[in-house]
C-alpha cells in the first residue's frame, strides 16, 4: 500500500500535515495512550501483568494507568506467566478483552502452552464457538548486553501457529494505530514492541488513529533494491537511509509492520519494480521470519528476480553478552549495504 | 549412602467406604446425606440416575465405536467417575463457567448436553458439537458455559482461573469449576494459579479427580502427599475431601461450596476421591493396577449405589428401573446412528474457525 499512515522519515518534528495536526511523542507514550484510549472507550479491556500498576511498567508504558483505572483494570499479578496469560485466555472465552503484557517476551517462552495450545487454538477446537480476542504485548527482540536468555527473537516462532496474529511496530504513530487496532480484533494478537524504541519519538496524528492489520509501508521510495526489515531494523535503516545514497544505490525501504497477515502483495509489487530484494532481522537465520518472506517474494515474483533474495540476520548463536560480540552477532548497517552491494552485482 | 528411591513400590489402593457391596442403604445414611435425599427428591434423584447411566451407556459405546474404528485418535473414559460429574455439576448454576481435561466426555453430558453431537464429535462429524474439529478430548459448548476439554495437563487450570477473573470482574455472582486430575496437581499451572486465585478471591473451585493414577503413574509414586487437600495450605485456600463415588457427598459439597462463594468470592480445593474403571485411555490395558484393587472399587460403583438408593427408598422399582435404562441405551443408539448418519466435514471449510 502506498497510502501512507505512518510518518515519512523526514517527516520529524510536529507540524501539521494535510490530514490533521500530528503530535510528537514516544513509543511509550503512543502505546500509552493506545491502550488508555481502548480502555476508556471498552470497560471490557483491562491490562495485566508483572508491574504494569503501582510500578508503573518496568519500561513505564502503562505509566499513569492504575491512578486512571484503579486496581480492577490495571491488575498487578506475581511472576506466574503461564498463569496469568492462561487467565487472559479464560477472559477472553468469557467476554473480557484482556491486554496481557510481558514485561519482556523472553518470559512469554514460561507461557507457550497457554499461548500456542490454548489461545491459538480455542477457536478452530470449538468449532468456532469461542474465540479469543487478547493482545499479549511487551518488549521483545536483543536489547543492550542482555545476554542469550533476555535477546530472544520469538516472531517466527509465534508467527508459525495459525491462530495468532503477530504484529510488530517500528514507530510510534504505528504502535498507536496498531495496538488500538489489535485491541478491537477478535483473535488474539502477539504485539511485540522493541526496548530500544521505546524512548524514540515521532510525530503521532492526533486524534482517532486505527491502522488495519495486514498493510505494510513503504518508508522510503527508491528504484535499486527492496530492503525488508521489521521493528528495530525498520528504524535503524531509516536512519541509515543516506549511507545508501553515498553508495550510489536507491532504497525502497518497507516496513511490514504485521508479521502475521503478512502483505505479500505490497512486498512483491516492490520487487517487480527494482528487481532486487534484502530481508533484515534481527532473529537467527534459520527458519527465521525473513526465510518466509523470501519464500512469498520467490512464489509471487521469481521471474522478476535479477539476483538472489539476500538476507541478513542474527548469526547462527545465543546472542553473547561482550558488547563487541553482541555487534558481531546482530546485523549491522554495514552488512545490509554490502548485501544490497551484492544483489546489485557491484560486489 | 542408600540408592534413591525414585522408583519406590506403591502399596496399591483398596477402596473402602464402609458400606459394603456398592448398596447404599437409606438407614446406614448421615445425617448430611439423608438432608441432600430430601432435597433432591424422587425426581432430583432419578434425573441424576439417568445422566450417570447416560454416562456409562455413552462410554461404552463409544468404546465399541472406537474398536469398530469408527473414532480415532485418543479415548479416555469416564467410567467408574460417574457420581463425581454430575453429582456435582448438578449442583451449579447455568451460567457458571466449567472447564475440564480430556477426560471430558463425562462432564459433557453431566452439563446436559445431548448425546448426538457428542457422539457425532467422535465421529469426526460435521454435526459434533466442535464440528469435527475438535475430537474426544476437546468437546466445548458455548450455550452451557462449558470452556473446553483440553489435552495438555493442567493446560486448562489457567483458562478456568480466567473465568472466575471474568466473574469477579463483572461481579455477577458466578463461580468457575475447574476439574483435572491427580497428575494435574503436579503441573505449575496449577500451583500458579491457586496463588493467584487466593490473592485476589477469585471464586475459582479446583476440583482434583483423583482417580489414583496419572496415566499409569500412581499418587503415591507421584505426589509428596498423599491427602492432596494439603496442597491447599500453602496458598491460604480451604480443601476439602470427599467420596467422589458418592453422588450425595458430591452434589452436597458443591451446592454449598458454590452458595458460599457467590456471596463472598473465594477459590476452594476439593479432592475427589475416585476411581476409574478402564485405563487412562483406550489403549491402555492398566496392567499397573492389581485384579483385587478394581474390583474393590468395582464393588462400590456409583451406579449400583444410586439405583441401590433408590430402590431402598421405593422411588424406583425393577421395573421402571429395565424401562429407565432401555429408554437412555435407545437414546444413546440414536446418538450412535446419528454421527454415523451425518456428514463429514468438507475439505474446503479447513480454514473456517482458525480466525473470528
Amino acid at each position: 500500500m502506498e497510502t501512507n499512515h505512518a510518518p515519512r522519515p523526514e517527516e520529524t518534528g510536529s507540524r501539521p500535515s494535510a490530514v490533521g495536526a500530528m503530535v510528537e511523542m514516544t513509543m511509550r507514550e503512543a502505546l500509552n495512550q493506545a491502550m488508555v484510549e481502548e480502555m476508556e472507550r471498552d470497560e471490557n479491556v483491562f491490562l495485566i501483568g508483572e508491574e504494569v500498576g503501582s510500578y508503573n511498567g518496568a519500561y513505564k508504558v502503562s505509566q499513569g494507568m492504575l491512578e486512571r483505572f484503579g486496581s480492577r483494570r490495571v491488575v498487578d499479578a506475581p511472576i506466574s506467566e503461564n498463569a496469568f496469560t492462561g487467565l487472559g485466555v479464560g477472559a477472553a472465552m468469557t467476554g473480557l478483552r484482556p491486554i496481557v503484557e510481558f514485561m519482556s517476551f523472553n518470559f512469554s517462552l514460561v507461557a507457550f502452552d497457554q499461548i500456542i495450545s490454548n489461545a491459538a487454538k480455542t477457536l478452530y477446537m470449538s468449532g468456532g464457538q469461542f474465540n479469543v480476542p487478547m493482545v499479549m504485548r511487551g518488549a521483545g527482540g536483543p536489547a543492550a548486553q542482555v545476554a542469550a536468555q533476555h535477546s530472544h527473537s520469538l516472531e517466527g516462532l509465534f508467527a508459525h501457529f495459525p491462530g495468532l496474529k503477530v504484529v510488530m511496530p517500528s514507530t510510534p504513530a504505528d504502535a498507536k494505530g496498531l495496538l488500538k487496532t489489535s485491541i478491537r480484533d477478535d483473535n488474539p494478537v502477539v504485539f511485540i514492541e522493541n526496548e530500544l524504541l521505546y524512548g524514540v519519538s515521532g510525530p503521532v496524528p492526533a486524534g482517532e488513529l486505527l491502522l488495519p492489520l495486514g498493510q505494510a509501508v513503504i518508508r522510503s521510495e527508491g528504484s535499486d533494491v527492496t530492503i525488508i526489515a521489521h521493528s528495530r531494523m525498520n528504524h535503524v535503516l531509516r536512519m541509515a537511509l543516506e549511507e545508501f545514497s553515498r553508495e550510489g544505490i536507491s532504497v525502497e525501504l518497507i516496513d511490514p509492520r504485521t508479521i502475521k497477515p503478512l502483505d505479500v502483495e505490497t512486498l512483491a509489487r516492490s520487487v517487480r519494480k527494482t528487481h532486487r530484494a534484502v530481508i533484515v532481522e534481527e532473529g537467527h537465520r534459520f527458519a527465521g521470519v525473513g526465510a518466509q518472506i523470501a519464500d512469498d517474494l520467490y512464489t509471487a515474483c521469481f521471474d522478476y528476480l535479477d539476483a538472489p533474495i539476500a538476507r541478513v540476520t542474527h548469526t547462527e548463536n545465543p546472542t553473547p553478552y561482550a558488547s563487541n560480540l553482541e555487534q558481531a552477532s546482530l546485523p549491522s548497517v554495514a552488512e545490509v549495504v554490502k548485501a544490497a552491494r551484492a544483489v546489485l552485482y557491484r560486489g | 549412602m542408600a540408592e534413591p528411591a525414585f522408583t519406590q513400590k506403591e502399596e496399591g489402593f483398596r477402596a473402602d467406604n464402609g458400606r459394603g457391596e456398592g448398596r447404599t442403604i437409606p438407614g446406614a445414611l448421615t445425617e448430611k446425606q439423608r438432608e441432600t435425599l430430601e432435597e433432591l427428591g424422587r425426581e432430583g434423584l432419578l434425573e441424576r440416575y439417568r445422566l450417570m447411566y447416560m454416562i456409562r451407556n455413552f462410554e461404552q459405546r463409544s468404546e465399541q465405536a472406537y474398536q469398530q474404528k469408527k473414532i480415532g485418535g485418543f479415548l479416555h473414559l469416564y467410567m467408574g467417575q460417574e457420581a463425581l460429574g454430575v453429582g456435582m455439576l448438578g449442583a451449579i448454576g447455568p451460567r457458571d463457567y466449567v472447564v475440564t481435561s480430556y477426560r471430558d466426555h463425562g462432564v459433557a453430558l453431566a452439563l446436559g448436553l445431548e448425546p448426538g453431537p457428542l457422539m457425532a464429535e467422535l465421529f469426526g462429524k460435521e454435526t459434533g458439537i466442535s464440528r469435527g474439529r475438535g475430537g474426544s478430548m476437546h468437546f466445548f459448548s458455548k450455550e452451557k458455559n462449558f470452556l473446553g476439554g483440553h489435552g495438555i495437563v493442567g493446560g486448562q487450570i489457567p483458562i478456568g482461573l480466567g473465568a472466575a477473573f471474568t466473574a469477579r470482574y463483572r461481579a455477577e455472582g458466578q463461580v468457575s469449576l475447574i476439574f483435572f486430575g491427580d497428575g494435574a496437581l503436579q503441573q505449575g499451572a496449577f500451583h500458579e494459579a491457586a496463588n493467584i486465585a487466593s490473592l485476589w478471591e477469585l471464586p475459582a473451585i479446583f476440583i482434583i479427580e483423583n482417580n489414583r493414577y496419572g496415566m499409569g503413574t500412581s499418587v503415591e509414586r507421584s505426589s509428596s502427599v498423599q491427602d492432596l487437600t494439603l496442597k491447599a495450605r500453602g496458598y491460604n485456600m480451604e480443601g476439602v475431601q470427599v467420596d467422589g463415588m458418592n453422588l450425595l457427598d458430591c452434589h452436597a459439597l458443591m451446592k454449598e461450596a458454590v452458595a458460599s462463594r457467590r456471596q463472598n468470592p473465594r477459590p476452594l480445593l476439593v479432592e475427589a476421591r475416585t476411581y476409574r474403571f478402564r485405563g487412562h485411555s483406550i489403549s491402555d490395558p492398566a496392567t499397573y493396577r492389581a485384579r483385587e484393587e478394581v474390583e474393590s472399587y468395582q464393588r462400590l460403583d456409583p451406579l449400583r449405589q444410586v439405583r441401590g438408593l433408590l430402590e431402598e427408598m421405593g422411588w424406583l422399582n425393577e421395573q421402571e428401573a429395565r424401562e429407565l435404562e432401555k429408554k437412555v441405551r435407545d437414546e444413546v443408539l440414536a446418538a450412535v446412528r446419528f454421527a454415523d448418519e451425518s456428514p463429514l466435514p468438507d475439505p474446503a471449510g479447513l480454514g473456517r474457525y482458525v480466525y473470528a
